[in-house]
């Protein structure tokens, strides 16, 4: 087992290593820097000027020096310029240049400068990620319950009319993106003109004008509440909870016609407590893999529902990071994007392990 | 002049019915539900002693029975609609909805047609066939369908053209009369204005012709690229397997919207990266075909050089005329060298990088279905067989284990142009679509979205229309995937 989780850590590090490389590629591109380089200083500069500009801040070696620099196992550039003025990538602004450390990349914690916010990039995607964590602490809070009982109510007898309802809406709701999901709450929901508020509010039903609010940006300063937070929250957790249903619906009318089921009902124990005591344990091992696997996709979603719900979290970060051209941010985005990814993978896996007793690795 | 009702002469008669139902639709589920939380069950079917069937019928029947007719009434409605809007004299009296039904006539026609062929011949269509067995699939087929005629017949469906601007009809509600119409133009906005005063309806239709000449293509070349790598990986397992794998991985980890996000830059297109990652897709579908006729004819030589001679001479020139752009001197020499008379169309920049993307994102999951259903399909005796008889190993693979997956193929096809059409919206949808004029779906609710709260009406309709269409696919696959089970 021990062997196991290693070698899965191993194949994960390589693939982060390897997927950095790429996104720090793609990001460092000759054109991208040529961008950087006339933002950041003049938007008339000559090819010449942009050169100098690019190998005085750094950006002048070979591609792989400069991700070794990034990742931090390639000491970082110093250079002097004519005057005296040392500058270099580890010396921070008011640093002295003796002071700085020889090192500073991913593996020491500094992730770099965003050229677009004037921040650290540190500071800035900690606190989007902390705002993207409650969003999808709800939604899956929302999501997973749901989609669970849907998927045992449809699956403890395949082919009833439950069943056939509660399929029709998990298909239905995998067919729902969320920007289909998201514009169509918004309009019956949370529009003035539109939908069911008018009606509420003609009828005095609801205070406000709207029954809930159609951008959480109130969310990040005021707090949540059940106005503000409803509706990105909902538009997440639907497109997500018609798969796990259906992946739950499919292993519980596996397990509903497995050889000790029938012994169960032959011994007369009840229904119901043949799909509490007997179904369910077993039924929800293959759930938990399909859950985690949920993460990737869940992140398409957020950028999308942030960018909806006019949400400053880390999916808005990315789009306005790789809008901007604002390179260090962009890189950390992704690092963020790839671990999640990754450390979901890998905990399906070992998780499919501990959980199936059938599965035993040498 | 007046702008149209939504029902126009037939709503006073059809809208109390179609609430009424409803109504008598939500008190069955409401008391079902309740009856069932109280433990009263369904009547059972009993037999007598004479042999005769006696069901009785319970509270909850009558329920069910409630809800069923309410159902069927509802239905009835909606086809009221429809059939009284086409058949309604004038523009007014068909309402919007009739408006819409009777510019969508040719659908219908071609839909009923359709369906009756293939109802009547269904017993000798195969899979195709079988499919009209099951509510689901059907349901789900007409969906798909009704989408792929109204793409065909968009010039005569659409009111006006997809980027036909009135500026007076800017953000106008539903049913609106264009404040001039000139001869021959159609004299409503049926489903009102968008911000700059196009035509929301003939955007929506001319949106789906721009969806499906995109989707089915860009998820072919996903399976050419996934099978022709998914087949030998499963086949010969090994290192081969290890590192395809690990590079289907490694694609699989990488962020979808991050993918987009990077390609689409401007700057990376300018770097030539979607144009060197077309030169390494588009190479699979050729490499496909020949290995496919010359494990087959590789007995018969004449017939296989004809063949691979054909396929190669067709595939290289499209190849070329595909990825080189000779016109465009900022690319990278390597896209220019093929001569100016051969290169027979060039592709817009921005179709080929959205189709690169979308098929890049799909390759992958493709790749490991197939090596899945390969690893299952090898150990059958038929493949030993063929390995006995002295079959080349590609002989095997292509025309062996190929066949006989097609099954789980077909239905994984069609959940994947769904799953592309999405894709597709999500790439619209922030603003890296085709063309920012094009009316596909995802651009379109793009450019709603902002005024969404005071204007519901441009982005509604894309929307709906996006979800019937991945609705409809996910239910063909859903019942394709029903019926090729049963045998």
């Amino acid at each position: 087992m021990g062997l196991f989780i290693l070698r899965r850590v191993g194949v994960m590090l390589l693939t982060a290593l390897c997927l950095t490389f790429v996104v720090f590629f793609l990001t460092n591109l000759y054109p991208n820097l040529e961008k950087l380089a006339k933002t950041q200083g003049n938007a008339r500069m000559t090819d010449a000027e942009v050169a100098s500009w690019l190998d005085r801040n750094g950006y002048g070696g070979p591609m792989i020096l400069r991700y070794g620099e990034w990742l931090g196992v390639v000491p970082g550039w110093t250079r002097e310029a004519d005057d005296g003025t040392v500058t270099g990538r580890c010396i921070d602004r008011g640093m002295e240049p003796g002071e700085a450390p020889a090192f500073c990349g991913l593996l020491q914690g500094d992730l770099g400068f965003s050229t677009v916010s004037d921040d650290e990039v540190a500071n800035i995607i900690g606190g989007r990620l902390g705002y993207t964590g409650i969003l999808m602490f709800w939604a899956f809070a929302v999501m997973v319950p749901a989609a669970l009982l849907i998927g045992v109510l449809a699956g403890m007898k395949e082919g009833s009319r439950t069943d056939r309802s509660l399929s029709t809406f998990a298909i239905a709701s995998t067919a729902t993106p969320e920007y289909v999901s998201g514009v169509i709450f918004i309009v019956l929901l949370a529009s003035s003109t539109a939908g069911l508020s008018p009606w509420l509010a003609e009828n005095g039903w609801i205070e406000g004008r709207t029954l809930f609010l159609g951008s959480a940006r109130s969310a990040m300063e005021g707090g949540i509440t059940f106005w503000n937070f409803t509706l990105p929250v909902m538009t997440i957790a639907l497109y997500g909870m018609g798969y796990i249903a259906r992946m739950t619906r499919a292993s519980m009318a596996e397990v509903m016609t497995a050889q000790y089921i029938r012994t169960a009902r032959l011994k007369g124990v009840s229904f119901r407590n043949i799909v509490l005591k007997h179904a369910l344990r077993n039924a929800l091992i293959a759930p938990f893999t399909v859950i985690m696997l949920q993460f990737p996709w869940l992140l398409t979603g957020v950028v999308i529902v942030e960018t909806l719900f006019n949400y400053n979290g880390f999916g808005w970060t990315l789009v306005q990071a790789a809008s901007n051209n604002d390179i260090e941010l962009l890189l950390a985005c992704s690092i963020v994007a790839v671990f999640v990814v990754l450390v979901t993978q890998l905990i399906s896996d070992i998780g499919y392990v501990f959980l199936n007793p059938r599965i035993r690795i040498s | 002049m007046e702008p149209l009702t939504w029902s126009g002469a037939l709503g006073p008669i059809l809208n109390p019915i179609m609430l009424a139902a409803l109504v008598v639709f939500a008190l069955g589920f409401v008391s079902n539900l309740l009856l069932t939380i109280a433990g009263a069950r369904a009547g059972d079917v009993q037999i007598n002693p004479d042999h005769t069937l006696t069901i009785d019928r319970t509270p909850v029947d009558y329920a069910l029975m409630a809800m069923k007719y309410a159902a069927l009434l509802f239905v009835a409605c909606c086809v009221g609609y429809i059939v009284g809007g086409m058949v309604m004299p004038t523009i007014e009296a068909r309402g919007i909805i009739g408006g819409m039904a009777a510019r969508l006539t040719p659908v219908w026609i071609a839909l009923i047609v359709v369906f009756v062929l293939s109802i009547t011949f269904k017993r000798r269509l195969g899979l195709y066939g079988k499919l009209f067995d099951s509510p689901i699939g059907m349901v789900g087929f007409g969906l798909v369908m009704f989408w792929i005629f109204s793409a065909a017949f968009a010039g005569i469906v659409a009111t006006h053209g997809p980027i036909d601007v009135i500026s007076q009809m800017r953000n106008e509600v539903p049913g609106s009369p264009l404040p001039s119409p000139e001869d021959g133009q159609y004299a409503y906005y049926l489903l009102g204005g968008d911000n700059l005063g196009r035509d929301v309806f003939s955007r929506m239709i001319y949106g789906g012709q721009e969806v499906l000449k995109i989707t089915p293509v860009a998820t072919l070349f996903a399976f050419m690229v996934g099978v022709t790598l998914g087949l030998p990986a499963g086949y010969f397992g090994g290192k081969l397997d290890t590192s395809i794998t690990f590079i289907a991985n490694l694609a699989l980890a990488f962020p979808v919207i991050l993918l987009f996000f990077l390609l689409v830059t401007p700057e990376i297109v300018a770097a030539g990266v979607p144009q060197y990652m077309s030169m390494v897709l588009f190479i699979f579908p050729i490499i496909f075909f020949v290995v496919l006729f010359n494990s087959r004819y590789h007995t018969q030589p004449p017939k296989r050089n004809m063949l691979v001679a054909a396929t190669l001479v067709i595939g290289l020139v499209a190849y070329f005329s595909l990825i080189s752009n000779a016109d465009d001197p900022d690319m990278p020499l390597i896209f220019r060298i093929w001569p100016e008379p051969l290169d027979l169309f060039d592709i817009q920049g921005n179709i080929l990088i959205v189709f690169v993307s979308v098929v890049f994102v799909n390759s992958p999951t493709v790749f490991r279905i197939v090596r899945g259903i390969v690893l299952d399909i090898k150990t059958r005796d038929y493949v030993a067989a063929g390995q006995t008889r002295g079959e080349g190993p590609w002989y095997i693979m292509l025309w062996e284990i190929l066949p006989n997956a097609r099954g789980p193929l077909i239905v994984d096809f069609c959940l994947r142009i769904g799953y592309t059409t999405i894709l597709l919206g999500t790439l619209g949808f922030f603003g890296l679509g085709v063309s920012p004029e094009s009316p596909d779906w995802g651009s379109t609710i793009n450019e709603g979205r902002r005024l969404l709260t005071i204007y519901p009406h441009p982005a509604l309709p894309p929307a709906l229309a996006l979800m019937s269409l991945v609705l409809g696919l996910n239910l063909l696959a859903d019942g394709l995937r029903e019926e090729s089970l049963k045998d």
